[in-house]
């Protein structure tokens, strides 16, 4: 009998997808546990467990080790960079990151970027060769070039209706964003069958669903 | 940054307070015990080190080294491993010892900017060098060894994984000849673990098909012996052959030790390129998120020191061990306490010295009649005798 395997799912935009992925590749999670308010979840007929965290959370617990595999989004990993192994690209939640401005954009001497992800602009933009303060925000990133508070920013473009409603345009893009399976590097080794077989199951799903 | 309350400490350092000393000892002293058993010497080397010699030959990458200034100006860092100031040693002070020279080592060694839990600034390592021996026999006594230090650091369900840089050498030259930059950046793909973004840059490669589906296949070279089969089939350039030859013949000394069982081999398993020149492993446990041991050989390190000698070894993460491991330390004996007055006192002392040369703790008390004695709480005590 294999071990149970702890699965770090984030909570919110990315879950649905990533469990009606799962149940493509064959791994029926009940449809209840997408409604539950409970952020532990056993799933003993899968020999699985499933920890609902915040998204930006999740490379943290599977790094030390909280949880064996865990799904999250590029953006995340980018911006946390922490030491998991980056196993399978899932191709759910498509987006990109971009840089936004105003439409009339000019370099000023002071310039300012607003963003949720420093480490990811700061890194951007200095291999850009361009000074810029990099100040973070938390949410309603858009608010920022509009009341002055920096002339720039960097956010996740999903559909750009947000960026239209509010006059914005995307002036560049930094990276793809898709939704990745990660994995603990103990329990990659540890667990490395039972990894590696959801791995084989869920690339099926993803061609299948190419 | 605000000024310091009294209390507090530099960030990625740690106190341990007795009973976790008394755990940290016991692990280290049946793990030193362990490698003595299979005739490895300890040594001992100072925390500083010059900058230049060992600083710059260590493993460990230039902004994690902790460096500090001398009194002359001169930039030395604290140990950032024992590997190199081994080294330095052996092709020094042991110049003449003849080969192989087998030593052991407990230390803390220190890493700048790590700064969260799992990622201290001083830790404990202890571990072994083997010098002066390039044979396969003598990767698989590491390995065999690292194996007898974790059962014997109280760690029980473990994994060796192991792998040799040899042989994606091979492979990526064989496949991208001459083409380094391509090679580096695949290479930095395994070293990042980042198995999406080497799908992605081999998809991006102009190379045949079957060339594209032998490089994906790597991530799959995980497993028992079968892999050295699939793997030979799959490295036709001569280093890659060298390299999965090599690790069979390891496979079939551990499996001669009866330890097989405990590692898997894995060809995408690499560590710094530019200093381990053959065989890689790391040790992972079930109890912790983070590896517990790792090693391999460096047979380029040695020259730099002035004596070129092929060398391996590894180091357990022994702290680790420490937070993940239930259970080590042996049942504490609590000491005796011994109380008198000033009359009892000749007395109540040479009872205490008779109790100590027998190897109990004893603790001594005055009995002060006139304030009435201090109320020693019992509990911290087996027993307590009282001399007037």
């Amino acid at each position: 009998m294999a071990e149970t395997l702890k699965v770090a799912m984030p909570k919110g935009r990315i879950y649905k997808k990533a469990a009606n992925l799962f149940r493509a590749a064959g791994l029926p999670i009940p449809t209840e546990v997408d409604e539950t308010r409970k952020l532990v979840i056993e799933l003993p007929e899968l020999n699985m467990e499933f920890i609902l965290a915040k998204p930006v959370d999740v490379p943290t617990y599977v790094e030390y080790g909280a949880a064996d595999i865990g799904i999250v989004g590029k953006d995340v990993l980018m911006e946390e960079n922490r030491d998991v192994y980056e196993l399978l690209d899932l191709g759910i939640a498509k987006c990109r990151m971009s840089v936004i401005g105003l439409p009339n954009w000019q370099p000023g001497i002071q310039q300012r970027v607003a963003t949720k992800y420093p480490n990811v602009a700061s890194q951007y933009f200095r291999e850009q060769g361009q000074q810029v303060e990099v100040i973070k925000l938390n949410g309603s990133i858009e608010l920022a070039p509009l009341i002055g508070l920096a002339d720039r920013i960097v956010d996740m473009v999903e559909t750009g209706q947000t960026l239209k409603e509010n006059g914005l345009v995307e002036m560049n893009e930094i990276f793809e964003i898709t939704s990745r399976l990660i994995a603990n590097r103990v329990s990659y080794r540890m667990k490395n069958a039972q990894i590696q077989s959801l791995c084989d199951r869920l690339q099926q799903a993803i061609a299948a669903e190419a | 940054m605000s000024k310091p309350k009294g209390f507090e400490k530099p960030v990625g350092v740690r106190d341990y307070v007795p009973y976790a000393v008394d755990k940290l000892r016991a692990i280290e002293r049946n793990v030193l015990d362990c490698m003595s058993r299979w005739g490895y010497r300890q040594i001992m080397t100072p925390t500083l080190e010059f900058y230049e010699t060992v600083g710059v030959a260590s493993s460990t990458s230039d902004q994690k080294l902790f460096k500090l200034l001398n009194h002359r100006g001169t930039t030395l860092v604290l140990r950032s491993d024992m590997t190199a100031p081994i080294a330095r040693v052996v092709s020094s002070l042991l110049k003449e010892e003849p080969l192989p020279i087998r030593l052991s080592y407990h230390a803390n060694v220190f890493r700048a900017f790590e700064e969260e839990a799992g990622r201290e600034a001083e830790f404990f390592q202890t571990g072994v060098e083997l010098v002066g021996d390039d044979s396969p026999e003598a990767d698989a006594e590491v390995v065999a060894l690292a194996i007898a230090s974790l059962k014997a650091a109280g760690v029980t369900s473990f994994k060796i994984a192991m792998g040799h840089v040899g042989f994606l050498n091979g492979l990526f030259e064989e496949v991208l000849p001459g083409r380094g930059g391509d090679q580096q950046a695949l290479k930095k793909h395994l070293l990042d673990r980042d198995h999406v973004g080497f799908r992605k840059a081999i998809s991006e490669l102009s190379i045949s098909a079957g060339q594209r589906e032998e490089l994906e296949g790597i991530l799959r070279l995980r497993g028992d012996k079968e892999i050295c089969d699939q793997a030979s089939v799959l490295g036709r350039h001569p280093q890659a052959q060298a390299s999965i030859d090599h690790l069979c013949k390891v496979w079939e000394v551990l499996e001669a030790y009866g330890v097989s069982e405990h590692v898997l081999i894995d060809l995408t398993m690499i560590g710094d390129f530019s200093y381990y020149t053959g065989m890689t492993f790391e040790g992972y446990a079930s109890e912790l998120g983070f590896p517990v041991c790792s090693g391999g050989r460096y047979d380029n390190l040695l020259r730099q020191f002035g004596r070129d000698v092929p060398a391996t070894g590894f180091a357990l993460k022994t702290n680790r061990i420490l937070d993940g491991v239930k259970g080590m330390a042996q049942e504490e004996q609590l000491p005796v306490l011994i109380r008198y007055t000033a009359a009892g006192r000749k007395e109540g002392l040479a009872r205490a010295a008779v109790l100590r040369a027998q190897g109990r703790a004893v603790v001594t008390l005055l009995i002060e009649e006139e304030s009435g004695s201090r109320q020693e709480p019992e509990e911290r005590y087996e027993k307590i005798e009282t001399f007037h």
